[in-house]
């Protein structure tokens, strides 16, 4: 493949981007809604 | 619409959608990269270079869509008054901020083959990196008037403000490649036709539907945090004023 210099880091950032946007969303959402699950059964 | 934007019904249907989106969007952009990157043609002008389309062109596509669902959100918060929609707006400006810069950087990657440089000051380029700086001002904007009305996003209207005067940047960046002489080629993809081969087309078109996918399920799962920092927040103070 030519360019492969170019093409694959424009690859890895974007899958990095997006995988961990997914990562980091879920992980705040549970964390939260943990949080009033919690506080509701106090 | 109103309907929908009831905290508790919004949940409902998010707590199902959620996942959905996220997956599914996942399943088909794993598709369109793999079949961009390995299974479609290398182009007759641009040679494999042009595999890079298949993430620059969803993450545009997201950065400019964000925007435009970050300022209506904001309408309906100064309108309404809606705390939802000040939620929503404030769930999509990282996430348009994040594919705004990915734009940025798989653009530079493919200006250097096929331009000879990473960066010109062209229309499209410098109107995209207006772009996230309009989603940064209004990131730290939002953060700053969170913080100074206790969390409560339907509190401050400077950020939503900022949000629907940013939004004259979208018209400039769709035409600045036909009112200007930009070394960014113009539009390959209108309503009506598509210049691009259909062995190009599916992966693109697979890529750009899951992208699409992930950013309303990453949206949907930073509203869904939002919302239940929101009630903890109101429960702390309920139980602060009780006790006091």
């Amino acid at each position: 493949m030519t360019h492969a210099e170019f093409i694959y880091p424009s690859y890895a950032l974007t899958i990095a981007g997006l995988l961990g946007a997914v990562a980091w969303s879920f992980v705040a959402m549970r964390r939260a809604e943990a949080a009033v699950a919690k506080e509701r059964r106090r | 619409m109103h309907r929908f934007a009831n905290p508790a019904r919004f949940l409902r249907i998010a707590r199902v959608l959620t996942p959905l989106l996220t997956l599914i969007g996942l399943g088909l952009a794993a598709a369109g990269l793999w079949i961009g990157l390995f299974a479609s043609p290398p182009d007759y002008q641009q040679g494999d270079s042009v595999r890079i389309m298949y993430v620059h062109v969803p993450a545009a596509w997201l950065a400019s869509g964000g925007y435009l669902g970050m300022a209506i959100a904001s309408a309906v918060a100064l309108v309404w008054r809606h705390p939802l929609a000040a939620i929503a707006a404030r769930a999509i400006a990282p996430v348009g901020a994040l594919f705004t810069a990915i734009c940025l950087v798989s653009g530079s990657l493919w200006g250097k083959p096929t331009w000879g440089t990473y960066w010109v000051w062209d229309a499209r380029l410098t109107s995209m990196l207006v772009l996230l700086f309009l989603y940064l001002g209004y990131l730290a904007l939002a953060s700053a008037e969170d913080e100074r009305h206790g969390g409560d996003p339907a509190q401050g209207k400077g950020a939503a403000i900022l949000a629907l005067v940013g939004v004259v940047n979208l018209p400039i960046i769709k035409f600045s490649v036909e009112w200007w002489n930009t070394l960014h080629q113009g539009p390959s993809i209108t309503l009506t036709k598509s210049t691009i081969d259909p062995a190009m087309l599916l992966p693109l078109m697979l890529s750009l539907a899951g992208f699409t996918l992930v950013f309303g399920g990453v949206v949907l799962m930073r509203m869904r945090a939002a919302l239940a920092r929101t009630r903890t927040a109101a429960r702390g103070r309920r139980l602060a004023e009780a006790y006091a």
